[in-house]
């Protein structure tokens, strides 16, 4: 468990950049949905992505470093309670973190199945408590439609996690090779 | 120069826990300090280890088994530690983008000292004072993308200087320079080394633009072991750099080519210390006897910009008044500074941006109204860095990723993918994770990935940065292959040996304008041409003038002429 | 695409000259100010203290026009949603009911209720202005040493940085990748089919995240070559010291947070101004 925490510099260069990737893709790249006016966030395949390879201290942090950014430059400040729960979803992301056989150079059912339920309960636990109980509190929002947008925000951020993340998860295990393996020749 | 040792291989090597082979093997080495050491080897042959080893990243970062030992400044550096060792050894790594971490120049400078806990006021001055050294003062508050490559790599060696560390190291200093500047970074470094007398480690494969100023002691390594330890001059007259695909200066291949013997005595280490008094006569009987190469007639024009002129923003110009026109089945090279605009011109072509007056036709048709995946069958263009095309883990699918996004049958995207990676000697991989495959071979990807499509042009950005001369050997060998096929090649590029060598002419685009569109010859020794495009002279050149020859773009034509006749 | 990230410039104001942890302790304080109160008179004043410190720093409307139409948009969304979903709302939380005009059977517009929306409307609107000021006059190189100043993990601080350095790099590439793409033939708009465009999107998020990845062993070696992480304490090359004109702002907005605690704790009672009873 120790390990979940532990900061190196890899980890903080792995947490800036991927916070930078982050911005980008939620202000520029988001997957029109069959709803109208509705999207899938593609950012959160990339945190679900980068909490799996570097830990929930770096996801949770891309996620609400990017997430406050991309607020501030879209609408001049962050909507903390939407960039909390952002940041919490990642962090819980990051759960998957050595749970998973991506460094391995196989991401197999198994894992498939780890990262997702970890994602699902991530999403889950941010959107339909984390972000409903802080709207409530901070602006006294009725209590039936934060729950309904935790919800839909719940399904729709899976879906993206859950999609992107594992096809990413499955394109960066093959390109890992398997220790001992490489040879000249 | 004093002889207190400052670095000490004894039988010492190293293996990376993912290889299954030592990367060093065997390394005894000593260092003194003051010394000013170059070590050059291809790519793969260990050289960067070495470096790795030096600064402490093996094996603080980078894990594996070490056997022998190592002393830097007379203590075990694995019973030291990494902020320990980077107080003796400085680094200045070779991506200067990487290196630049601060948001600013004097944070960038300061980096160091701010780990350190230094309190401000102690600070600035000493930024202040480190900038001043290497000419940044003025730039304390400039960005990184207010900047040139030059001075991005001032930065670093200001960053790293400030720490007064006795040893500075550099790894692949030129990688990512144009000539000029590349030129210019060998003399900062040289005149730090004189001023300072810190202990200089060079660790690269551009012999002869290290070359450009003095070097104690070259050191060159292969495949993990030490092959030669010997002055400029003993190791430019062996046969060690050929046997190890590093290449020698371009006037001492022009010598051998004239059948000169080059002895040590004639002083060839450098340009500057060459005497050829007792050989003038045989290079300029030489110079005579070379049998001109017929220049390739191509007739038929298949691409040509009319009074192209360019904008981002509706003020500032990027392109002026362009008219280029090309022939079918020519090699061409677009040449030029950074931001001289020479990626805006590709940009055009491909149609990611669209002209504001002017025009550029394609076998007499206007393109102006094509989209850029129509384009695209027309002019295909490759990113330097294979990295940023790579879409898909295996061979094959990255190649059909073209074809099957234009939804082309099954059966045909098999055999035009088979056919394309046939022409890119890929075959035999093609069911290969593209993750196992080398620099070189990704970059066949990428050009395969364009093929497929069936442009007639290709457009390359930097075809051959950063790879060692057998690489680069390869990898333009396989253009003018694909040359052959009729497809016709244009290359952005720095590189003065490609110009020379690959492509009889070139473009020179300086702050928007064509400045020069000629023989490479020519353009490689025209001074006001070479200033303003950031080259620098040939080697060839001086060459000619100190044999006494008068024509020396003559001179420069022959060698290629010659060149291409032998290989 | 532009280059930098925020369109921060440098002006000779007060507000411009003061240090980057000065401006966020205020930015915080303020923020919780009006995040806590639920009082549309101590919403109203700090709406307009903003404006007025909007003027000082010299930030022109063309400079904010669109995140007003964002944040407009968002705020007329959600009051229009709001009402829907919950239009007896008002009249839960202030206890008494005061009927304008019935709507349909069931539903109608009091002025609890409308009192309640008007209020919510200006606390989301009222953050907004302190937000634009921080980012439009704060120097991004004084971000990170601010908010290891307010107690933040300076590593974490430092990761702050290093998105800030590298995003126009990142910008610069993804259009480069995007472009490259669609000369490929990729298209990213609504009319590929809706399984392809997650497909479609990975064409692009593989190479940018993958060549990123890459790019994360150098810097790294990089920072650790000069001692990154060494000590448990870093100084800040462009922290700047706190002058008089500092303790003025700092003093100011703790005055504003204490008074916005106060009025509730000792005026109303509770977080909700009540006019009804």
């Amino acid at each position: 468990m120790k390990d979940y925490f532990k900061i190196s510099t890899r980890t903080i260069v792995a947490t800036g950049l991927g916070a930078a990737i982050f911005t980008l893709l939620f202000m520029y790249v988001k997957i029109p949905s069959p709803v109208p006016e509705t999207s899938f966030q593609t950012a959160y395949g990339l945190s679900a992505f980068f909490a799996t390879l570097f830990g929930p201290i770096a996801g949770g942090l891309i996620a609400f470093i990017g997430h406050a950014l991309s607020d501030s430059i879209q609408y001049g400040s962050p909507w903390w309670s939407w960039v909390i729960a952002s940041g919490v979803a990642s962090f819980i992301f990051g759960f998957a973190y050595k749970r998973t056989s991506v460094e391995e150079g196989e991401f197999n059912m198994k894992s498939i199945i780890t990262f997702n339920t970890i994602q699902i309960i991530g999403n889950v636990m941010a959107w339909i408590v984390v972000a409903p109980v802080l709207d409530i509190a901070i602006y006294s929002e009725p209590a039936n439609l934060v729950f309904a947008q935790g919800v839909i925000a719940a399904v729709m951020n899976s879906i993206s996690a859950g999609v992107l993340g594992t096809l990413l998860l499955i394109a960066y295990s093959a390109t890992k090779a398997k220790k001992g393996s490489l040879s000249k020749k | 120069m004093n002889d207190k040792l400052i670095i000490e291989f004894n039988n010492f090597s190293f293996q990376y826990y993912s290889q299954s082979e030592p990367t060093l093997n065997d390394i005894n080495l000593k260092i003194y300090a003051g010394e000013k050491i170059l070590i050059v080897g291809p790519s793969g042959s260990g050289k960067s280890t070495l470096g790795h080893c030096l600064n402490g990243l093996i094996p603080f970062s980078y894990r594996g088994i070490t056997e022998g030992s190592l002393k830097v400044k007379g203590k075990e550096t694995k019973d030291q530690d990494i902020f320990t060792l980077s107080k003796v050894v400085g680094t200045v790594l070779q991506d200067s983008d990487g290196q630049f971490v601060g948001l600013t120049v004097g944070e960038d400078i300061a980096f160091v000292m701010e780990n350190d806990n230094t309190p401000i006021d102690e600070m600035k001055e000493r930024v202040l004072k480190v900038a001043q050294m290497v000419d940044m003062d003025r730039w304390l508050s400039a960005s990184p993308y207010e900047l040139s490559g030059g001075q991005k790599q001032r930065t670093a060696l200001a960053g790293v200087m400030i720490d007064d560390v006795d040893v500075l190291l550099f790894d692949e200093p030129l990688a990512n320079l144009d000539p000029a500047t590349g030129k210019k970074a060998i003399e900062i470094i040289d005149d730090i080394h004189q001023n300072t007398n810190k202990t200089i480690i060079i660790i690269e494969h551009r012999l002869e633009d290290v070359l450009h100023r003095e070097i104690d002691r070259i050191i060159v390594v292969n495949e993990g072991r030490i092959l030669g330890d010997m002055n400029a001059h003993e190791l430019v007259s062996s046969s060690i750099l050929i046997e190890n695909g590093i290449r020698e200066p371009l006037y001492v291949t022009a010598l051998k080519y004239a059948g000169v013997t080059v002895t040590p005595e004639m002083k060839p280490g450098h340009m500057n210390t060459l005497d050829t008094s007792a050989v003038n006569h045989i290079v300029k009987e030489w110079h005579l006897s070379v049998v001109k190469e017929e220049k390739r007639k191509l007739n038929e024009s298949i691409l040509k910009m009319d009074d192209v002129t360019f904008s981002y923003d509706g003020r500032k110009k990027i392109l002026e008044n362009i008219n280029i026109e090309i022939a079918k089945g020519e090699m061409v090279s677009i040449v030029g500074r950074n931001g001289a605009g020479k990626s805006t011109l590709s940009k055009l072509l491909c149609g990611f941006e669209k002209e504001d007056q002017g025009a550029i036709y394609y076998l007499e048709e206007d393109i102006k109204g094509k989209t850029i995946k129509e384009r695209a069958e027309l002019i295909g263009v490759v990113m330097q860095n294979p990295n940023q095309m790579i879409s898909k883990p295996m061979i094959f699918d990255e190649v059909a990723l073209g074809l099957k996004l234009r939804n082309v049958k099954a059966s045909e995207i098999k055999e035009r993918v088979e056919k394309v990676l046939k022409i890119c000697g890929l075959l035999p991989f093609m069911d290969w994770p593209i993750s196992a495959l080398s620099y070189g071979q990704k970059k066949r990807v990428t050009i395969a990935s364009i093929l497929v499509l069936n442009p007639s042009i290709l457009i390359l950005d930097e075809p051959t940065a950063g790879q060692d001369y057998k690489h680069y050997s390869e990898i333009m060998a396989f253009l003018q292959e694909i040359n052959k096929t009729g497809i016709t090649v244009i290359m952005i590029t720095h590189d003065m040996h490609l110009m020379l060598e690959y492509t009889p002419r070139a473009i020179v685009i300086s702050d928007g304008k064509k400045i020069a569109d000629t023989d490479s010859a020519i353009v490689l020794t025209d001074h006001q041409v070479i200033e303003e495009a950031n080259l620098k002279e040939t080697s060839l050149y001086n060459l000619a003038k100190m044999v006494g020859i008068e024509d020396g773009t003559q001179f420069v034509q022959n060698f290629i002429d010659y060149e291409r006749q032998v290989r | 695409m532009k280059i930098k990230l925020f369109s921060y410039n440098f002006e000779d104001t007060f507000v411009h000259h003061l240090s980057g942890l000065t401006k966020i302790i205020c930015f915080l304080f303020l923020t919780f100010a009006v995040m806590f109160s639920y009082d549309i008179r101590v919403i109203i004043s700090i709406l307009l203290f903003s404006l007025v410190v909007f003027r000082i720093s010299k930030i022109k409307f063309k400079q904010v026009k669109l995140m007003v139409i964002y944040v407009a948009v968002f705020i007329i969304t959600n009051a229009v949603i709001s009402f829907l979903f919950a239009p007896e709302y008002g009249v839960k939380l202030y206890g008494t009911r005061h009927e304008i005009i019935a709507i349909t059977k069931s539903i109608s517009l009091t002025y609890e209720q409308l009192f309640f929306q008007v209020t919510k409307l200006f606390k989301y609107a009222s953050v907004i202005p302190f937000g634009i000021i921080f980012l439009l006059t704060t120097n991004p190189s004084e971000l990170a040493s601010a908010l290891s100043g307010v107690g933040v993990n300076y590593k974490a601080a430092y990761a702050v940085a290093l998105t800030l350095r590298y995003f126009p790099d990142i910008q610069r590439e993804y259009a480069d990748i995007s472009q490259a793409q669609q000369a490929r033939g990729l298209d990213l708009s609504h009319k590929a089919k809706f399984k392809d465009r997650f497909k479609n999107a990975l064409l692009i998020m593989v190479p940018l995240i993958f060549s990123t990845l890459s790019r994360v062993e150098l810097i790294s070696n990089a920072m650790d070559l000069r001692g990154f992480g060494k000590g448990k304490k870093r100084t800040w090359y462009n922290m700047k010291k706190l002058s008089r004109n500092d303790h003025l702002a700092l003093g100011i907005s703790a005055l504003i947070f204490i008074a916005s605690l106060g009025i509730s704790f000792f005026i109303n009672h509770s977080r909700y101004y009540n006019p009804f009873i």
